[in-house]
């Protein structure tokens, strides 16, 4: 993976923050994680290692944090992230036939991410908004009730 | 069920029939076709309703209108009144006290249906849910003043305990138990944590009352805390949750600022603060070991139990888990009573429950009603019928870890018991409802995914048995399954729940259990004539018919 030098210092400097105003307890790891990800979209080699000196907490304990939580990424994603909820609701209210669609309109199946680092197709489970299955989230937009005709007109307002 | 207009039930309980139910039923099922309204009406024998008097009864949902002893000779003039012109006939009509049986917990309580009686969501929708204010003008905070003031923390447990409230979380567990067991044990740090980690699919209720009501988990988690003797709590908020975490946040400054959290609260020498933790997206963070362990920085992967979190919790601490639903109980029951409590639902389950209702009806959403409804009311009163008119071929209660039903159950009373009689999981009140274009084997395909995905990989049964299971269920969806397949499914339903280490796996193998048990001869069309009967599944595997 290529970092830029530039972001690689960005990276340590966030992280250095992190832990200079809320400590080093185990028990924030999670927090920085999410805080990490919500300002680079993802988490990089370099800000585990970073996090690893200044926390003093193996790479190995953090990276397999990292990877067991679903909202948490270790590769970068598209500019935009397309969440489709994949449980029984949203399934069994038509939900298998938007999936369909939406795999075919992007050219992409679950967990991938375009050339253009457009868009990144991910399955979720449940998003608590089930009343309104079937439902994908688009970054943090909420989209429900959605039907297989909808799919290019929802996607045309991203850039 | 037909997503009819009317739904007319006639009680067929011994003493109606000895008392003519029969002739009723038939003289109905002719009045209706003589008025041609059998596309309209669902006429039904109902065995589990009656009164001491005045049998037999005759119901007609949705607007619950109550006929007591009636004989052939009524029919005629309640069909042409009620059914075909709409006018109640009131000189029959009956009121609903001393309604015993199951089907009408509702109207045996409140006199009329439909009708909800909120307790969890008392103030969801009514009050400014950022404006401490409101919530205090609506008895806000009154629970814990009278604890803290009147009340010693034994005597706060026992209320809890009489009222016999069972943890809503899924498993029912009573709660007054788990504060009593934490309370008994020494030491000298004690954690309150609620578990608002609601990932289960298809509920959404936990999230209605953290965005609604949050000062309501406040008060009650400090009711805990006075109870336990504990002096520090977390909120575990799902990360997915952008609005309740804000929200949530937001009470907690105001709390501190009232001084309702922090030191000294209410002049008394009880000191109690709440932080926020917010989850990062695994559903196995609701198992409470798992939501320990997340919150202490680590995997989201269960302990092994004993010791239970009751004794060693939360950094080997004794700690109270509740769950979002069972908090919001507290501190109405704080304030009425144990009494008033046990007055609501049924003996064994006291309470309300609140269900999301899902899937192929007319109205989804979220209901607050007595424990002790039953699925047919849900979907005849509140989500008012099936979709298109379709009929009722299966629900799933209880979200991915409960179960599926076939439509023949759909007149068992929903509370903890009477659905563990019939091995049914309430879990978290999630119930999907599904019509007949739904495939059993699609659902539970869908169902085993999930697991597959959620399951933590700590042990084999789950890891391995979970992907197993959904790789079978894909070669019968395929038509390239065999009926060993089946014998598969079965031994490894039983072996999930026998060998898992924790609810996720031990619930995982239930959906291969109930299609077997409800639809196996739709199963065995899959694998036998490779047809999907909904058609449904793709069947793409059917080699000898494949065109390369």
């Amino acid at each position: 993976m290529k970092v830029a030098v530039n972001e690689g210092h960005d990276v340590r400097n966030f992280v250095r923050t992190l832990v200079m105003e809320k400590g080093y307890e185990k028990a924030e790891l999670i927090p920085f994680l999410h805080e990490i990800n919500g300002e680079f979209g993802y988490i990089s080699d370099i800000a585990i290692q970073e996090l690893s000196d200044r926390m003093n907490i193996p790479t190995s304990h953090i990276y397999s944090v990292a990877t067991f939580y679903r909202m948490l990424s270790t590769e970068p994603r598209g500019r935009h992230v397309i969440q489709f909820c994949e449980s029984a609701p949203c399934h069994v209210a038509g939900g298998r036939l938007v999936w369909q669609k939406l795999q075919e309109v992007l050219g992409l199946k679950n967990g991938e991410t375009n050339e253009d680092e457009k868009w990144s197709l991910l399955t979720t489970s449940c998003l608590g908004v089930c009343g309104v299955g079937p439902v994908l989230v688009i970054d943090h937009d909420i989209y429900g009730n959605v039907t297989p005709e909808q799919i290019p007109d929802i996607l045309s307002h991203y850039e | 069920m037909k997503a009819t207009r009317s739904m007319v039930l006639v009680s067929s309980d011994p003493e109606s029939l000895d008392l003519g139910a029969l002739e009723v039923f038939n003289t109905l099922q002719k009045q209706i076709a003589a008025f041609g309204l059998e596309e309209e009406i669902t006429l039904s024998m109902i065995s589990d309703v009656s009164k001491k008097t005045q049998n037999p009864l005759v119901l007609v949902y949705p607007e619950a209108i109550i006929y007591g002893a009636v004989t052939p000779d009524d029919v005629p003039h309640i069909v042409e009144e009620h059914l075909y012109k709409g006018r109640i006939v009131e000189e029959k009509q009956i009121s609903a006290y001393d309604l015993t049986g199951r089907i009408a917990w509702l109207s045996a309580r409140k006199g009329t249906l439909p009708a909800e009686n909120r307790i969890v969501l008392k103030n969801v929708g009514v009050i400014d849910p950022e404006s401490i204010d409101e919530y205090i003008i609506n008895q806000g905070y009154e629970a814990l003043g009278k604890a803290l003031k009147e009340m010693t923390p034994e005597e706060t447990i026992s209320i809890i305990k009489n009222s016999g409230l069972r943890g809503r979380g899924g498993a029912g567990f009573p709660t007054g138990l788990k504060w009593q067991f934490v309370s008994a044990t020494k030491g000298n740090k004690k954690y309150v944590i609620c578990n608002a980690d609601e990932s289960e699919p298809g509920t959404f209720k936990d999230r209605l009352v953290l965005e609604g009501d949050p000062h309501a988990i406040i008060e009650a988690m400090s009711l805990a805390a006075y109870a336990v003797g504990a002096d520090e709590g977390f909120v575990y908020i799902r990360g997915e949750y952008g609005l309740a975490i804000s929200r949530m946040a937001k009470a907690i400054q105001q709390a501190r600022e009232y001084g309702l959290l922090g030191e000294s609260i209410f002049g008394t020498d009880f000191s109690f603060d709440i932080h926020i933790h917010v989850g990062a997206g695994a559903y196995i963070c609701g198992e409470e070991t798992a939501l320990i362990e997340s919150i202490e920085g680590n995997r989201g992967e269960p302990r092994s139990r004993p010791p239970y979190p009751t004794t060693a919790g939360l950094w080997q601490k004794p700690t109270v888990v509740n769950n979002v639903e069972t908090l919001a109980n507290i501190p109405a029951i704080i304030r009425n009573g144990a009494d008033w409590y046990k007055s609501i639902g049924t003996p064994s389950s006291p309470g309300t429950k609140v269900y999301t209702i899902l899937g192929n009806v007319n109205v989804t959403g979220l209901i607050e009603v007595p424990m002790g409804i039953t699925l047919r009311e849900v979907i005849s009163i509140y989500a008012k019928g099936m979709k298109n008119g379709a009929s009722l071929k299966l629900a799933q209660t209880g979200g991915s870890s409960g179960s599926i039903i076939p439509a023949s159950l759909q007149d068992t009373p929903m509370d903890f018991d009477s659905f563990s009689k019939a091995g049914v999981s309430l879990g978290s009140g999630a119930l999907l409802i599904g019509d007949e274009n739904v495939c059993a084997v699609d659902l539970a395909k869908v169902l085993l995914n999930f697991f597959r995905e959620e399951s933590c990989g700590k042990c084999n049964p789950c890891r391995i048995g979970n992907h197993r299971a959904y790789e079978t269920l894909v070669n019968i969806s395929e038509g390239i399954g065999s009926m060993k397949d089946l014998d598969d499914l079965q031994m490894l339903s039983h072996q999930l729940y026998e060998l898992s280490n924790c609810g996720l796996g031990q619930t995982a193998g239930s959906p291969l259990y109930d299609i077997l048990a409800h639809f196996r001869a739709e199963v065995e069309a899959h694998v036998k004539l490779k047809v999907c009967p909904t058609g449904v599944c793709p069947m793409s595997g059917h080699r000898e018919y494949q065109i390369i």
